[in-house]
């Protein structure tokens, strides 16, 4: 082993997962977690049907109902959309007639799939992980190899428990220093995207590593990984350390007692080691971070909160420069507008990016004792019953209702215009979620990115607002 | 899935660089539970209007495009969701190839599972591509998977290369998972060891 040359996190995980390669280097990459959901499975399920196959290892494999479903109470009474109903329906028949394990609809661990499988300890360090969602890169940050994949790939891991796969180039992104005040997972990953843009990452699984990244909890780390797809990146990752270890320790379903203690041995190996070769490496300042937010429709239209509208009539390039002008347009913008004047009609906390725990607590730190401004609707989304559960222990969703939040059910909501929660044409808002493209949202409706924290500093201004500015009030 | 071998057809100029998987077919239409029908709701957003009629200043509601086979963009084609619902309307819709200076990763792999065709050229390339195709119904485009090379409407030949594996599935329509499926053997004993040396994993 002395003589192995030094390998990445993603090396020595992608190596423990090879089954077999083909002759043309392509590798056979053994699945350990199949996450699944119901808008990408049902045609997968239909192929295996018609070649009578089964799901190799049912056990390996976890379905939860996340996209379609309402965050109000008609979850209880059924779902009214029809298709969506069927999508639901189809997702339980599949599970039925195949035996893949399932989350019922009002299971108290029901959620957003990336934010029950880390949350119920089913992923692990050193896993490989899929689902038919580009956001699986999100259990990267429990020191897994995750990543999202299309229908047929789903079918195909239902079917052998592995994918044909090339290996991927490794990129480490380094944020050095502290987090200033105000900022948080969220303000790193957007920071990043701006600086690499939204293809940066293609063909890369990212490392994060350095100072700001061991001291964010898991779900900063979450937020981190989930958005590497909008970097370009299939897969983020961030070696398992002891708060990863603290954190599968509280988990129900992680490893417990000898199996935590074996299992702990071989994650203990896993970090990058010293003189590891990365294809590509960035540097960043934490502390050059400030609060982010974006501007136009693509998570790389960032800027500090502090910023202004850029003027497309800058750019050079004609190509960038149509784009630019399409977003000013599309967003209903006017260049040098402050960000900080852009008035919000919706504030959305919730997604797969920003639904845990903590970042509800954030949410219900600036919210305590303020009120949401006249005419603003905004609602907070747990990521999952057992978020919610912990959030109302913890007397979160009063500290939000007083102050005149939504309090919902868990699910992927307002993240991307599948269910009732939806933007109508010409609305903005301010959301913690991961996409701001045309139309995300409900069409015509017009979305800004930003942190939990900011976002509930929006609701309570009325207007996109600097955080720093709305800190949290001791006395209700 | 259907085999790809050579295809003659209208190209239609997209030239956006950035395009989504949201634009190709927005979230609110990914309810089938098909893989056919989502060709209508193919870059819904751009190809209807608020009350639902054609936008006419798109180009898939131009002749001659409305039959496009082939499709022409700029960067980072395809990203976004992981949605393999994007190839299917795209397909549904008729179009079988796409020509980007580049595409996203896992856009990229669905397009290869389901008959459509990635080429990869260089950003000039595409864009003298799109002139040829603004000059009316005759001017076709072929692409030739066979021998990796796309002819222009005036005969020149622009080469590609694909790789080598997906080329022959591709050419031959072929599955990958009964490809796969020869090599349980190796996956049994992936499996038993394992099992043997991270039994938390199989608890």
């Amino acid at each position: 082993m002395s003589a192995q040359k030094p390998r990445t996190l993603f090396d020595k995980i992608w190596d423990a997962h090879v089954v077999d390669t083909l002759p043309d280097g392509t590798a056979l990459l053994y699945i350990d977690l199949h996450l699944t959901h119901e808008v990408t499975t049902p045609q997968a399920f239909d192929g295996l049907r018609a070649a009578g196959r089964k799901i190799r290892r049912p056990e390996a494999t976890l379905g939860v109902i996340d996209h379609n479903i309402a965050t109000d109470e008609s979850r209880y009474t059924g779902i009214v959309d029809p298709e969506s109903a069927l999508q639901v329906a189809t997702l339980e028949k599949n599970a039925a007639e195949f035996g893949m394990p399932l989350i019922p609809l009002l299971d108290e661990r029901q959620g957003i799939v990336h934010v029950i499988g880390p949350e119920l300890g089913r992923s692990l360090p050193g896993m490989t992980i899929v689902c038919g969602d580009s956001h699986t890169s999100t259990h990267g940050a429990m020191g897994a190899l995750a990543f999202g994949i299309g229908t047929s790939e789903v079918e195909h891991v239902l079917a052998t428990q592995t994918l044909l796969q090339k290996p991927a180039k490794n990129m480490r992104i380094s944020v050095d220093g502290n987090l200033a005040f105000g900022c948080s997972g969220k303000d790193i990953v957007l920071a990043i995207i701006g600086r690499i843009g939204t293809a940066g990452g293609t063909g890369h699984v990212i490392e994060y590593a350095g100072d700001a990244i061991r001291a964010l909890d898991m779900a900063g780390r979450m937020t981190v990984c989930n958005m590497s797809i909008e970097g370009g990146a299939r897969a983020g990752m961030v070696a398992p350390d002891q708060t990863t270890y603290d954190y599968i320790a509280k988990t129900p379903n992680g490893p417990k007692g000898d199996a935590l203690k074996r299992a702990m041995e071989w994650w203990k190996t896993l970090p990058s080691d010293a003189g590891a070769h990365f294809d590509t490496e960035l540097r960043l300042n934490a502390h050059e971070i400030a609060p982010q937010v974006t501007w136009g429709t693509n998570p790389e239209a960032v800027l500090p909160i502090t910023g202004v509208v850029p003027n497309p009539a800058e750019v050079a390039d004609e190509a960038k420069r149509a784009q630019m002008e399409r977003m000013v347009q599309y967003m209903g913008l006017t260049p040098g507008q402050r960000l900080q004047d852009l008035k919000v009609d919706v504030v959305f906390i919730g997604s797969c990016t920003n639904s845990r725990i903590e970042d509800i607590r954030a949410a219900a730190a600036i919210a305590r004792g303020r009120r949401v401004a006249d005419g603003v609707r905004a609602m907070v989304v747990p990521g999952s019953g057992l978020v919610k559960k912990q959030a109302e222990q913890e007397g979160l969703d009063r500290i939000l209702k007083e102050a005149g939040f939504e309090w919902r059910e868990a699910g992927c909501s307002m993240c991307l215009g599948m269910n009732p929660d939806k933007l109508t044409p010409g609305q903005r808002s301010a959301s913690t979620s991961n996409r701001n493209f045309e139309g995300r949202q409900g069409p015509g409706g017009r979305t800004h990115l930003l942190s939990p924290a900011m976002a509930a500093a929006a609701a309570v201004a009325g207007h996109l607002a600097d955080v720093r500015d709305y800190q949290p009030k001791e006395t209700v | 899935m259907q085999a790809f071998t050579t295809l003659t057809g209208i190209a239609a100029p997209l030239p956006k660089a950035n395009v989504d998987t949201d634009q190709i077919i927005p979230a609110r239409f990914l309810k089938s539970i098909s893989r056919l029908g989502f060709g209508k709701n193919l870059f819904a957003n751009f190809r209807y209007k608020e009350d639902g009629s054609e936008n006419p200043d798109f180009v898939l509601n131009q002749e001659p495009y409305r039959k496009a086979e082939i499709l022409i963009a700029f960067e980072n084609f395809g990203c976004g969701s992981s949605r393999e619902h994007a190839p299917w309307a795209l397909l549904d819709f008729g179009i079988r190839c796409v020509i980007a200076p580049d595409f996203a990763d896992i856009f990229h792999n669905n397009c290869f599972k389901n008959g459509v065709l990635p080429v990869r050229l260089p950003k000039e390339v595409c864009a003298q591509l799109m002139e040829d195709a603004k000059l009316g119904a005759n001017a076709r485009v072929t692409v030739d998977l066979e021998r990796e090379v796309v002819v222009r409407p005036n005969g020149e030949e622009i080469p590609f290369k694909i790789d080598p594996l997906r080329r022959h599935l591709l050419l031959n329509g072929l599955d990958d998972i009964g490809q796969t499926m020869q090599h349980a053997p190796a996956i049994d004993s992936f499996e038993a060891k394992q099992k043997a040396a991270q039994p938390w994993l199989y608890a």
